[in-house]
C-alpha cells in the first residue's frame, strides 16, 4: 500500500504540520484580540500583547459593559436578529412548502417560482433601494433593517427541496383524515424539517447579527444603530461625525483593550453558534452548490 | 341510475376521493402561504429595479422619479470620461480578478492536502479551524486587521524583530493595500471554498485508484492521473461561474480596510458608487455606475455558464 512506503510518511508529517499551521493562521487573529482584550492597558498600548493576556484584568469589560452606548446597540442587535430571523423562517417555510407541491396541485407553480429566481438574478441595487425605503418612511425603523432582505430565496429552494423529499404516503394519510395544507405543513412536514429549519434559521441569525451597511443606510441616529454598525462606525471608520462628541467615548475608545473587548464581545455570538452551524452547513451547502 | 351506481359504492371511499379532489382543486391555502413572500419580493426586490430609470435621468429628490428630467445616457458617457472612475473600474477589475484566480487555486490544493489525511479527527480539526473566518463580519475582522497591521502593531513587530525589516504601511499604501486586500480574502474564504472541491473527492470512485494501484502507481501518480482529473470539471464550472465577479471586489472588506490614503489604488466600483453615489447625492450618476457593473456581470455570467455547459456539462436548472 502506497501509504506505507517512506516517502509517502514523510509527506504525511509534512502534510500535517502544513494543515494545522493553515487552521491554526485562521484563529490567531482572534485569540490575538481576547488576549489584547484582557489584558491591562499599558502593555497592550504598547504592544507588548502576543497570544497570552499580560497583567490579566477585565477592566475592559466592565468599561464596555457600562458603556450605555454600546449596550444599546448592542440590544438592538438582538432585536433585530431575533425580529429578522423570525420573519425570515416564516415567510420562506410557508412559500416553501407551497411550492414543493407539483404543479397538479397549485398550477400557477412555475410563474411563482420564475418570480423569486429573478429576484436572485436582478435587483435594483443600493441606491434605488435606497431612495424607496425613503420613499416609504422607513428611515430610522427597524423594519428597514428586517424586512428588504426577509425572503431569502436560495434557503427558500432548499427548504422547498427538503419537504419534496418528504414521503408523499405522509401527507395523503393526513389528508384521508381531513387536514388542509396549514394542518398538514405544521403538524406533518414541519416537524420532520426541524433540523433543516435549525441550520438555516442559525444561517439567518448570523447573517443577522453580522449586517452593518443597512444600519448605516438606512439609520440616521446613531442611538438607533446594531451592534456591527456601531462597531463600525466608532472602530474601523472612527467617524465620530455622526456621534456626538461624547467624552467618554473617545476616552473610552483610544484604548486599545476596549476596542479589543468590544470586537471580541461582537465576535462571541457567532462563535457561540458556530459548533452547531459547521456540523451542518457542509451537507446543505455542498446540496444546493453541487449537482450530480 | 345515478342513485344507485353512487349506492354501490363504499361510503368510505367515496368520501375519500370527493376529499381528494376537493383538496386539490382547494389551492387558496397554497396562495395565501406564498403571499407574505410574494408581497415581501414585490416591494423589495421588483420596486427597485423601476428605481433604476434615475440612472437615466437628473434625479432631483424634491422632483421626485418621475418629475426628473431625462438626460439619456448622459451618466454612463461622464463615467467613461471621468478619471477617477476609469481608475476605479481597472482597481475593481484587478483586485476582483487576483481574488477569483487565488480563491479557485489556493482551496483546490487545500482539498487535495486535506484529502490524504487518513485521520479524521486532524481533518475535523482542521476543516473546523479554516471554516470559521468565513462566518464573521468584515467589520469585526477589519477592526482586528486594521489593529494588528498598524506600523506599530503586531505584524510589523513580528517582521522587525525576526527579519529587521522596516515597518510596511499594509492599509496605507496603494500597492500594499492590494496585496493586504487580497491576502485576507484568501485567508477568510478559502477554507469555505474547499468544500465544494471536498464534496467532488468524496464522489471519486475508489475503483479507479485500485486500479491505479494494482498498474503500481504511486500516490503521487495516483493524484496526477486519478484525483486531479477527476476534479477538472468542477474546477471549470466554479471558475467559470467565477468571472461574473470580476467587478465585485467585495465591498464589505474594502469599506473596513481602506482609507483616503489608499483611494487612488484601492477603491472598488462599489465603495465609489457608496461614497458618490449616496453620501455626496449624486444618486443618478452612482445608479448608473451600478447599472455598468450588474450588465457587465450578468454579461460574463452567461458567457461563463455557456462554456461550463459546454466543458463540463454544467446545468443549472
Amino acid at each position: 500500500m502506497y501509504y506505507k512506503s517512506t516517502g509517502y510518511r514523510t509527506f504525511t508529517v509534512f502534510n500535517y504540520l502544513v494543515l494545522l499551521l493553515a487552521g491554526t493562521l485562521c484563529v490567531l487573529p482572534i485569540i490575538h484580540i481576547l488576549a489584547v482584550s484582557f489584558s491591562a492597558s499599558a502593555p497592550a498600548n504598547a504592544h507588548l500583547v502576543g497570544l497570552w493576556p499580560v497583567d490579566f484584568n477585565v477592566e475592559s469589560y466592565t468599561k464596555t459593559m457600562n458603556n450605555p452606548n454600546f449596550l444599546r446597540a448592542f440590544l438592538i442587535a438582538i432585536e433585530r436578529t431575533a425580529l429578522g430571523t423570525f420573519i425570515t423562517m416564516s415567510v420562506i417555510t410557508l412559500a416553501g412548502y407551497a411550492l414543493s407541491k407539483d404543479s397538479s396541485a397549485l398550477r400557477s407553480r412555475s410563474v411563482y417560482a420564475w418570480f423569486f429566481v429573478f429576484t436572485m438574478l436582478f435587483n435594483g441595487g443600493v441606491i434605488p433601494t435606497y431612495i424607496l425605503i425613503r420613499n416609504l418612511h422607513m428611515m430610522d425603523t427597524i423594519w428597514a433593517l428586517v424586512l428588504p432582505g426577509a425572503v431569502q430565496v436560495f434557503n427558500m429552494i432548499l427548504l422547498m427541496n427538503f419537504f419534496k423529499a418528504t414521503p408523499k404516503e405522509l401527507e395523503e394519510a393526513a389528508l384521508i383524515d381531513g387536514a388542509g395544507h396549514f394542518t398538514i405543513l405544521f403538524k406533518v412536514y414541519l416537524p420532520l424539517a426541524l433540523p433543516a429549519i435549525a441550520t438555516l434559521s442559525l444561517f439567518s441569525i448570523v447573517g443577522n447579527w453580522n449586517a452593518w451597511f443597512d444600519g448605516l443606510l438606512y439609520i440616521n441616529d446613531y442611538r438607533n444603530y446594531p451592534l456591527a454598525t456601531f462597531l463600525q462606525t466608532i472602530i474601523v471608520t472612527q467617524d465620530f461625525s455622526k456621534l456626538n462628541p461624547d467624552v467618554n467615548e473617545l476616552k473610552n475608545i483610544s484604548q486599545r483593550t476596549v476596542k479589543a473587548a468590544q470586537i471580541f464581545i461582537g465576535i462571541l455570538p457567532v462563535l457561540l453558534v458556530y459548533p452547531y452551524l459547521q456540523r451542518f452547513f457542509v451537507k446543505g451547502i455542498v446540496l444546493g452548490a453541487v449537482k450530480e | 341510475m345515478q342513485t344507485t351506481t353512487k349506492a354501490l359504492r363504499a361510503p368510505g371511499i367515496q368520501s375519500g376521493q370527493a376529499r381528494m379532489k376537493g383538496f386539490l382543486r382547494r389551492t387558496w391555502p397554497l396562495h395565501l402561504m406564498l403571499l407574505p413572500a410574494v408581497i415581501l419580493q414585490l416591494i423589495f426586490g421588483y420596486l427597485p429595479l423601476g428605481g433604476l430609470v434615475i440612472a437615466f435621468k437628473d434625479f432631483k429628490p424634491y422632483d421626485g422619479i418621475w418629475g426628473s428630467a431625462w438626460v439619456g445616457l448622459e451618466h454612463f458617457r461622464f463615467m467613461f470620461e471621468y478619471p477617477d472612475s476609469k481608475q476605479v473600474i481597472i482597481n475593481t477589475a484587478l483586485i476582483a480578478g487576483l481574488k477569483i484566480m487565488f480563491n479557485i487555486a489556493v482551496p483546490f490544493i487545500f482539498a487535495l492536502l486535506l484529502n490524504e489525511v487518513r485521520r479524521s479527527s486532524v481533518k475535523r480539526t482542521v476543516q473546523t479551524l479554516v471554516y470559521l473566518p468565513y462566518f464573521i463580519s468584515w467589520v469585526f475582522l477589519g477592526g482586528i486587521l486594521t489593529d494588528m497591521l498598524a506600523s506599530d502593531g503586531i505584524v510589523n513587530s513580528l517582521l522587525n524583530s525576526w527579519f529587521g525589516i522596516e515597518p510596511i504601511l499594509f492599509l496605507g499604501e496603494g500597492n500594499w493595500f492590494r496585496f493586504t486586500v487580497v491576502l485576507s480574502d484568501v485567508w477568510q474564504q478559502f477554507g469555505f471554498g474547499t468544500i465544494v472541491y471536498l464534496a467532488a473527492l468524496a464522489g471519486v470512485n475508489p475503483s479507479l485508484y485500485e486500479a491505479a494501484e494494482v498498474d503500481g502507481a504511486t500516490r503521487w501518480q495516483q493524484t496526477i492521473h486519478v484525483t486531479i482529473p477527476s476534479l477538472i470539471p468542477i474546477v471549470i464550472v466554479v471558475g467559470t461561474l467565477a468571472m461574473g465577479n470580476i467587478l465585485n471586489a467585495d465591498f464589505d472588506q474594502i469599506f473596513n480596510l481602506y482609507n483616503p490614503l489608499v483611494y487612488e489604488k484601492g477603491d472598488i466600483i462599489d465603495t465609489f458608487v457608496y461614497r458618490t453615489g449616496i453620501l455626496n447625492g449624486q444618486y443618478s450618476f452612482g445608479t448608473a455606475v451600478g447599472i455598468f457593473k450588474s450588465v457587465v456581470g450578468f454579461v460574463l455570467i452567461v458567457i461563463g455558464y455557456r462554456i461550463a455547459y459546454k466543458l463540463a456539462d454544467y446545468k443549472i436548472f
